[in-house]
């Protein structure tokens, strides 16, 4: 059985859930108690669990996701939430040198159960400051775990994954998909880590987007299906671990790949799933592996500006016409 | 103060409340394309300190920094267009309503990341210091920033170094939905000057008057040489924390009564009660302004959007990479 449900709804069950299971888990995030959070997550949580567990802090991004990690290696499951990842700039300290590594450094005598939750993408013009698509920053940091959920039952089920999870996890949340709905699966369950999701079947060309990406694919996927272009798509889901063996699997059937993100161009996940695919499907390409992502630019903040920089359903479809001339289906 | 600067100081506040309500009427028409943090009720911060300033001085601001631009003598037209996104904007429509600069008259970033302004003012007032002139630098800040790291480390070189730096602390009692009792386990903010070994003072925020002097005194200890301050102004946040947040977490009374304590209607009266003004006076200099800031607000609306190639423009590293 399963509910229609937007991802903010599926994200506050997750917690909830998980905080009534286990007193270890708590929150602390700016504007997450009373107020439930700028994009009402927690809406809800504070009359519930109280202040203690949903707790309000400064304005101090480097003091309490370093807390957070204080907490998690004394037996603690803390949650933070960064409400806009361009903000864990501020926290990038604790984040990479410190939770990251906590781990390994110490021999495996620690371990860093905790989740730092994120927001990512561009919404409503809020410029350079709050638009990025930091995933990659992560995804880079090696000790990291990083999801990047498209729909609301993957928000649910990855963000119990990841608040069970004994390892540090940046769990990006798309702000335009919050107010979007889905059918999300009743009762307990956890989506794993390191599996992809093939949300369609195809035999022309790959498509693995991310986040909010995988929206747009999928509706160029319908489009081009009424020519005979075949689209196969992915959601990688987590982007580590990532799930490779889907990913190759699907390009040596399609012999061609095209990677949509809303990251910038350069030093990408894209790029790292361009080069992966390059080398361990070399012999089965048939064109050269296609990037659509966010221009190498700062997010600008006027409408027109926005919407240039950020991956439309257009420049996909121009990738995927680009890399088909030729083609049995073109 | 002459006659001259006191009504200054009034007509920088009414061309600041005006614009920012005149914004407010535009975003619930749909003119601006994200939210924006106003700046109503807290006109004579902006205005007093400004008014100590040369144009060489230089200021960072905050998200909320539309009136620290008019305020260092940004033309509202320019600002107001930047928070439409036009091209006609400070900024060419890519900072926008958070992230305004004219280095012409010393605006050197209104930042949208909570206490990103404060280290740079700290450099803006060491290049002071190394370039051997007597300019001074102000950040303005909110009481939310400083329980942030950049305010601390800010505070800490300006002193260490005698930089000829301000920092200007607006404590409008919220940081988003959190009230200042919630985030800050002290009555003054102005009380961490102690610990940095610089000056601190507390003013109330809602008259101009005092925020002026405080300022005049910050301003001339720093052109000394003697050093950075720490002035805590006292406001209220009238309005939500951006336009479409309905402040629910705290009573329409305690709204109301910052409502009374307005910082023009404080001004206006001291100056019609000292001879400085007539009614009249107020009268004209009120139409003047509302001339003004209607005419801005028409240019901001006319004015075209960039053309999308724009965001291509001005961006370093690769610009083969720039793909599209
Ligand atoms: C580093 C950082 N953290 C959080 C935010 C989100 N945010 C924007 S404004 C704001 C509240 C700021 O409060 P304050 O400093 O008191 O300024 P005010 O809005 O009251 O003028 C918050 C939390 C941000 N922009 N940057
Ligand atoms: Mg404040």
């Amino acid at each position: 059985m399963s509910r229609e449900l937007t991802q903010a709804e599926a994200l506050r069950e997750a917690l909830c859930e998980e905080m009534r299971a286990d007193k270890q888990i708590f929150i602390m995030g700016e504007d997450v108690g009373p107020h439930g959070g700028i994009f009402t997550v927690t809406k809800g949580m504070f009359d519930e669990f109280g202040g203690e567990r949903v707790r309000d802090t400064p304005i101090s991004e480097a003091g309490f996701v370093g807390a957070a990690l204080g907490a998690a290696i004394i037996g603690g499951r803390p949650i933070a939430e960064l409400m806009f990842g361009d903000f864990a700039a501020v926290a990038m300290d604790q984040l990479v040198n410190q939770i990251a590594k906590a781990r390994y450094m110490s021999g495996g005598k620690v371990k860093a159960p905790l989740v730092v939750r994120l927001t990512i993408g561009a919404r409503g013009s809020t410029a350079a400051q709050h638009s990025q698509s930091p995933h990659a920053w992560f995804m880079h940091t090696p000790g990291l775990y990083v999801a990047v959920p498209s729909t609301p039952a993957d928000c649910k089920g990855l963000l119990k994954t990841a608040i069970r999870n004994d390892n540090p996890v940046v769990f990006c949340e798309h702000k335009k998909l919050y107010f979007v709905k889905g059918q999300v699966p009743d009762g307990d369950y956890m989506t794993p880590f390191g599996v992809a999701d093939i949300k369609r079947q195809g035999k022309h060309a790959t498509v693995v987007a991310i986040s909010i990406m995988v929206n747009k694919a999928l509706a160029v996927a319908d489009k081009l299906a009424r020519e005979g272009i075949e689209l196969e798509v992915i959601d990688p889901r987590t982007l580590v671990p990532m799930d490779w063996e889907t990913i190759f699997k699907s390009v040596r059937k399609t012999g061609r790949l095209v990677v949509m993100d809303e990251g910038c161009f350069t030093g990408s996940v894209a790029a790292e799933i361009a080069s992966k695919v390059s080398k361990e499907c070399f012999d089965y390409l048939d064109a050269p592996v296609e990037r659509v992502c966010a221009t190498d630019t700062p997010i600008p903040f006027s409408p027109p500006l926005e919407e240039f920089v950020i991956p439309q359903e257009d420049d996909l479809e121009k990738a995927v016409r680009s890399i088909l001339v030729g083609a049995a289906c073109a | 103060m002459n006659r001259e600067m006191k009504i200054g100081l009034l007509e920088t506040m009414l061309k600041i409340r005006k614009a920012e309500l005149q914004l407010a009427v535009m975003f619930k028409n749909g003119k601006i394309p994200s939210g924006a943090h106003l700046y109503e009720g807290e006109e004579a911060i902006a205005a007093g300190v400004c008014a100590n300033l040369r144009t060489d001085d230089q200021i960072t601001s905050t998200h909320r920094g539309h009136g620290h631009c008019i305020a260092k003598g940004m033309e509202p037209r320019r600002m107001m267009a930047e928070v439409c996104a036009k091209s006609t904007g400070c900024c060419s429509g890519k900072g926008g309503t958070m992230h305004m600069f004219d280095p012409s008259i010393g605006v050197m970033g209104t930042i949208g990341i909570v206490g990103g302004g404060m280290p740079i003012a700290t450099g803006l007032g060491l290049a002071a210091k190394l370039q051997g002139t007597d300019r001074v630098a102000v950040s303005f800040f909110g009481d939310g920033a400083s329980n942030n790291g950049a305010f601390h480390e800010s505070l800490n070189m300006a002193s260490l170094w005698k930089l000829p730096v301000i920092y200007v602390c607006e404590n409008n009692q919220f940081a988003t939905s959190v009230s200042v009792k919630r985030s800050t386990p002290i009555e003054d903010i102005s009380v961490r000057a102690i610990g940095y070994g610089m000056s601190g003072v507390t003013v109330d925020g809602n008259k101009v008057d005092e925020t002026y002097a405080a300022a005049a005194d910050a301003v001339a200890r720093a052109r000394r040489g003697d050093g950075p301050t720490l002035i805590e102004c006292k406001t209220y946040r009238i309005r939500g924390h951006f336009e479409g947040d309905d402040a629910i977490y705290r009573s329409k009374e305690e709204v109301q009564a910052a409502r009374e304590r307005d910082p023009i209607e404080y001004w206006k009266n001291v100056l019609l009660g000292d001879g400085t003004i007539s009614e009249q006076d107020f009268i004209d200099l009120n139409e003047k302004i509302e001339q003004l800031i209607a005419q801005a607000a028409q240019f901001a609306d006319e004015s075209s959007y960039p053309t999308p190639e724009d965001a291509l423009k001005l961006c370093g590293g690769n610009p083969s990479l720039l793909v599209k």
